[in-house]
């Protein structure tokens, strides 16, 4: 720190905004509102071009609804293509959350209170399904059901269930958990001290205190597998099971009209009505500042 | 209150009984060990306070530990069984899987392996490509994510939520959707190429393969993932730290190399992770934005994939285990440091 004591005398000359601390730091300011427009309006735009009037998503041509509503067979709402992919999406979305989250709040409960070798290896799996990239997931649940399980479960919307549920369960165990460390066992063995059964203390006590977390889980694990693209492509048979996702990529690689614009944008709505939806449930629930639910969703 | 904690336990009660989907042995064992459980929690009541049969907290783990072992440590030994099996070309080319072990031959691996290195090498680009790809992105993610986290917690006083939910909104928007934005506005005669007309770039026909459009298009879709963890670890930097580096002498210059970046070394780590593993396996962002000259190591699987009829299936199960294996490194160094985190906490 000798060497650092000379310092100050020479940064009157040469800093700029990082002699004076408490200049305002414009080239920051100036990069964070760019990358800000830069990582949200492709997406605006993409959604303004879903009124477009003609073919093209990317020369306007007038407002309309003919891609959304109007078209009597090119609009989202009359398409039957993409109508069939609506409901497959919400269906598998809606119940990989009814699996998944119940799984994975069970093992974040077992796994928070029991220590043991068994337990890790376990916790170590979980996390291994967090962080592997979905690509080698979702192609070896795709060797899976052709190989091994042909004959059992193929390809189709039950293995597209059951990768998705591989994929998501993490979450659910990861948030639980995080919100069982700053729980703490004591509330349980309060209500054991005055009499409740393990299960009871567990459905009248706990569950409670994780409701939030287990909240922000379904909110989560909604979106996500509303919006998932590779397990459920790699598990898909027939057009019939293809979902919005899967259209909008065959469309993106063909020959894309505003309909995908459209088809995105529905995605788009569900997925914060449902996020929108969970954190004001959760900042409710928890009554925690917005800061809180926000940087509790923040942290996957 | 009140209200709010009923409802927390309708919903508890609504999401009890959906958890039996695969065998489930928790519920059931629970009525018989009641009365043991009651003896002996009187009589250890001084030590730990409450008892728990031994098998209580373990049971919970079962119905989420069989799926996984079925979901996902099975495909992985029936994808090293594909890939170290037979190719029967008489059937189509379907895979002939070898289960056990001491039968495991690596001749239709090697094969695939060689393609890498000897002969021509058609695989070799597309593994090099994605080494670059990953390295330019991962780089740009850094420096750019970094200073706008960086921002974020230090200076965005009045705006920080606003800025923070705004950061956090691409999560919520389907990653496809996000590159299909893309690919709208580069077309020849969409905004960007409008945009640049004037000044003499215009007509550029930025998806016929170029590398730095599929770049751009990792570093969009993956620099959320690696703002936040960064946000988080410099928003938790307590700025006395910082104060005391200024008063000990140090530039703000120094001050940010000699504390601000040390003090956030993990969240970079992490960050630098939590990009590149699925930048690795990434396939969609070149099929969109690039093309059969941009592809990437993902662009061989989904082409393998496709091509059944040539033994596709046990290629792209060879592929998938290499990746892997080139996977394998970052993705315990991150359980490792996320262990080691949540052990200091």
């Amino acid at each position: 720190m000798s060497v650092a004591l000379e310092q100050p005398r020479e940064q009157v000359k040469t800093g700029r905004y990082f002699g004076n601390p408490w200049r305002r730091p414009r080239f920051l300011q100036a990069t964070t509102i760019a990358y800000l427009l830069w990582s949200l309006l492709p997406v605006v735009i993409a959604i303004a071009f879903s009124f477009n009037d003609g073919r093209s998503r990317s020369a306007w041509q007038g407002f309309s609804m003919r891609w959304w509503t109007t078209d009597p067979t090119d609009s989202l709402l009359h398409d039957p293509a993409m109508r069939t992919a609506m409901i497959q999406t919400y269906k598998l979305s809606i119940l990989t959350v009814l699996i998944a989250v119940p799984l994975g709040t069970l093992f974040a409960i077992g796994i928070d209170r029991w220590h043991g070798r068994p337990a890790r290896s376990a916790n170590f799996l979980m996390l291994l399904s967090f962080v592997v990239p979905e690509i080698i997931l979702g192609v070896s649940l795709y060797i899976l059901f052709t190989a091994l399980f042909k004959n059992v479960i193929p390809l189709g919307t039950n293995a597209q269930l059951l990768g998705l549920i591989a994929y998501q369960i993490s979450y659910p165990v990861i948030i639980v958990r995080a919100r069982l460390l700053s729980i703490g066992p004591e509330y349980e063995e309060a209500a054991m001290d005055l009499g409740a059964t393990p299960n009871q203390s567990i459905r009248a006590v706990l569950l409670p205190l994780l409701a939030p977390a287990i909240l922000a889980s379904v909110a989560l694990v909604f979106a996500d597998t509303v919006d998932d693209f590779v397990t459920v492509a790699a598990l898909s048979s027939t057009s019939d099971t293809e979902t919005l996702a899967q259209k909008i990529y065959s469309a993106a690689r063909s020959s894309p009209t505003p309909e995908v614009n459209a088809a995105a944008t529905m995605m788009l709505i569900t997925t914060l009505l449902v996020i929108g939806g969970g954190l004001l449930f959760y900042r409710r629930v928890a009554k925690h500042q917005g800061g809180g639910g926000a940087t509790d969703f923040a942290q996957l | 209150m009140d209200g709010d904690q009923g409802r927390g336990l309708t919903l508890a009660e609504i999401d009890t009984p959906t958890a039996p989907a695969p065998p489930e042995p928790e519920p059931e064992p629970t009525p018989e060990r009641r009365p043991r459980r009651r003896k002996k929690r009187a009589s250890s009541k001084e030590e730990s306070g409450v008892w728990y049969p031994r098998w209580y907290w373990p049971s919970f783990t079962v119905p989420g530990t069989l799926f996984l072992i079925f979901m996902f440590i099975l495909p992985v030994y029936v994808v090293i069984s594909v890939a170290f099996g037979a190719v029967d070309f008489r059937n189509f080319g379907a895979a002939v899987p070898y289960y056990a072990p001491w039968w495991w031959s690596f001749t239709t691996f090697n094969s695939t392996l060689s393609k890498f290195y000897s002969g021509t090498h058609i695989y070799l680009d597309p593994l090099m490509r994605t080494f670059e790809y990953v390295l330019a992105a991962s780089v740009i993610c850094l420096v750019l994510g970094y200073a706008v986290a960086y921002y974020t917690a230090r200076f965005a006083t009045k705006y920080k939520g606003l800025i923070l939910i705004l950061l956090i909104s691409p999560f919520w928007i389907s990653y496809l959707m996000r590159i299909y934005a893309w690919q709208g506005l580069l077309d020849t005669n969409g905004p960007i190429n409008w945009l640049l007309r004037p000044i003499g770039f215009g007509d550029t026909n930025f998806l016929a393969g170029k590398s730095i459009t599929v770049i751009m298009g990792l570093v969009y879709g993956y620099i959320p993932f690696m703002i936040l963890p960064l946000f988080a670890s410099l928003d938790r930097i307590q700025e006395s730290l910082l104060e005391a580096g200024r008063d000990l002498g140090a530039s703000g210059r120094q001050t940010f190399w000699r504390v601000t970046v040390p003090l956030s070394r993990p969240a970079i780590l992490a960050g630098i992770v939590i990009v590149t593993l699925p930048m690795f396996g990434d396939y969609y962002t070149n099929d969109l934005l690039g093309s059969t000259k941009t592809s990437m190591f993902g662009n061989l699987i989904t082409t393998q994939r496709e091509a059944v009829q040539s033994g596709g299936v046990t290629a792209t199960a060879s592929l998938v285990l290499i990746l892997s294996v080139i996977v394998l490194v970052p993705m315990l160094y991150y359980l490792r440091e996320t262990r080691r985190q949540a052990e200091q906490a």
